[in-house]
């Protein structure tokens, strides 16, 4: 994908999350540490332009709520920022790329800890594939089949599919 | 497996790797929920063989707040009146199925001792005259809150250094990180030889006030009166203490520190702790934060801190 491809992408997802929720009432978005949240910040001006509504971005890191700490390396990026209760709010997360499904899981988990949501809808750039978990996005910039030993890299004017670096 | 034994281990890139860190649980801490299941299933014990029960609630609460599970063995309710030895308590605590153990002891060097027969995770809390380090990431933590960096800062410790532990980890802590330390205290107070530490000495408190960001007092530890390493508290205070007066020498932005607990018209007056640039309460809030931070490394990042000790 190019420049226009992703900002293409960026405001049909925009559009979508408008019908969804049958406009921007109550709805907030949350991006994921790191690859979610310039994401997060794009469809929060996307949607600004659509319905001239200012939605709230918060931003998360699911470090402490992985369930594989202790099997590999696990640190924070950023710290998380979320300044508003999210009880009752619907949330948008936002992340890059969905994978596994695992960083979700432990986003759900972690989103619990800010308040019982309304709703919780995902918002991914591109769906790779191979989940393990039975999680799957509400809107995606792009379908991506992938083999599991490849990367996806999603970048502010592009998406580029990679071999990974052995 | 890795320990924290002495804040020297971790070199100024680990402090800075646990200061980056401290940032995600002060935030942690401020929720509504303060808990993360980050070390879930875990133990962590405290084993003080000396009274400290703000920094053992201190380890605690972290431990809690990380979602681990926290015993407390307080030596003086336990058999070690019975005259069970260090090595059989650790043994007994280990058998029982730990993580980690924050060791307090009265005599330096314990808790290297229990680190070469233990297979848990050692957090040094504080070892005889020796070190703290956990108090001085705080610390510096504390300064970086509120000062941004500790480079290039100046930064007096004012009290008995020679007794304290807070102070030796400190000055190690504290220079590591860029600052410029100077001792203000009675020669009585200072240890025989300063051979080898990165600091200056100055005698003169109020010559030494204006020209400091940080002044960093230690409690007068009031059983040394017995030792008469001073002629009185009362001239102590005259000479040392941090009095109204004193504190008006200070630089609008300079901060007063204290690792508590404080005696209040003693090293520090008590209208003195209470004015807006005194970070005491800033400090114990950090202590909980520096803590997670320093557990979850041990314990649950799978992470190796450059230059910690491997033990």
């Amino acid at each position: 994908m190019d420049a226009d491809d992703v900002q293409r992408a960026v405001w049909r997802m925009a559009h979508e999350i408008v019908e969804r929720n049958h406009g921007l009432g109550d709805v907030v978005l949350v991006g994921l540490q790191t690859g979610g949240v310039p994401l997060a910040r794009r469809l929060a001006g996307a949607l600004q332009r659509i319905e001239d509504v200012e939605v709230p971005v918060g931003t998360l890191d699911v470090a402490f709520y992985r369930d594989d700490i202790g099997l590999r390396p696990v640190l924070p990026e950023a710290v998380t920022d979320i300044p508003f209760d999210l009880t009752g709010l619907i949330v948008v997360l936002v992340d890059d790329v969905l994978f596994t499904g695992r960083t979700i899981r432990a986003a759900l988990d972690a989103l619990t800890d800010y308040g019982r949501a309304r709703a919780v809808q995902l918002a991914v750039m591109v769906d790779r594939g191979h989940r393990e978990l039975p999680i799957r996005p509400d809107f995606v910039g792009k379908n991506l089949p992938t083999r599991r030993d490849e990367v996806v890299d999603v970048g502010a004017d592009s998406v580029e599919l990679g071999e990974m670096v052995k | 497996m890795s320990h924290l034994l002495s804040v020297a281990d971790l070199g100024a890139q680990g402090i800075e790797e646990i200061l980056r860190l401290t940032d995600s649980f002060v935030e942690v801490s401020e929720r509504a929920i303060p808990k993360v299941p980050a070390l879930r299933g875990k133990t962590v014990v405290s084993l003080f063989y000396e009274d400290s029960t703000r920094t053992r609630l201190s380890f605690e609460t972290a431990a809690k707040r990380l979602g681990a599970d926290t015993m407390t063995f307080s030596v003086g309710t336990s058999s070690v009146k019975k005259g069970e030895s260090v090595r059989d308590t650790v043994q007994t605590i280990e058998a029982m199925g730990v993580d980690a153990i924050v060791v307090r002891h009265a005599s330096a060097g314990v808790p290297w001792q229990i680190a070469r027969w233990a297979s848990s995770v050692i957090v040094n809390a504080g070892d005889g005259w020796h070190e703290h380090p956990t108090q001085a990431l705080l610390d510096c933590y504390t300064i970086r809150r509120r000062l941004g960096s500790l480079q290039g800062r100046r930064i007096a410790i004012v009290g008995d250094i020679k007794h304290s532990r807070v102070a030796r980890s400190d000055v190690l802590a504290f220079t590591m990180l860029g600052a410029e330390v100077v001792l203000v205290a009675p020669p009585t107070l200072l240890p025989p030889s300063l051979e080898g530490w990165p600091v200056t000495v100055e005698h003169d408190l109020d010559e030494t006030l204006s020209k400091v960001d940080v002044v960093y007092l230690l409690r007068m530890q009031l059983e040394r009166q017995r030792e008469a390493l001073l002629p009185s508290l009362r001239e102590y205070t005259a000479r040392y203490g941090l009095t109204p007066r004193r504190a008006e020498h200070l630089g609008a932005d300079a901060i007063v520190m204290h690792p508590g607990p404080m005696n209040r018209g003693v090293e520090i007056a008590a209208e003195v702790a209470d004015l807006p640039n005194a970070v005491m309460v800033d400090q114990v809030r950090n202590g909980v934060a520096v803590r997670m931070a320093v557990l979850f490394l041990l314990l649950g990042s799978g992470t190796q801190l450059e230059g910690v000790d491997r033990g």
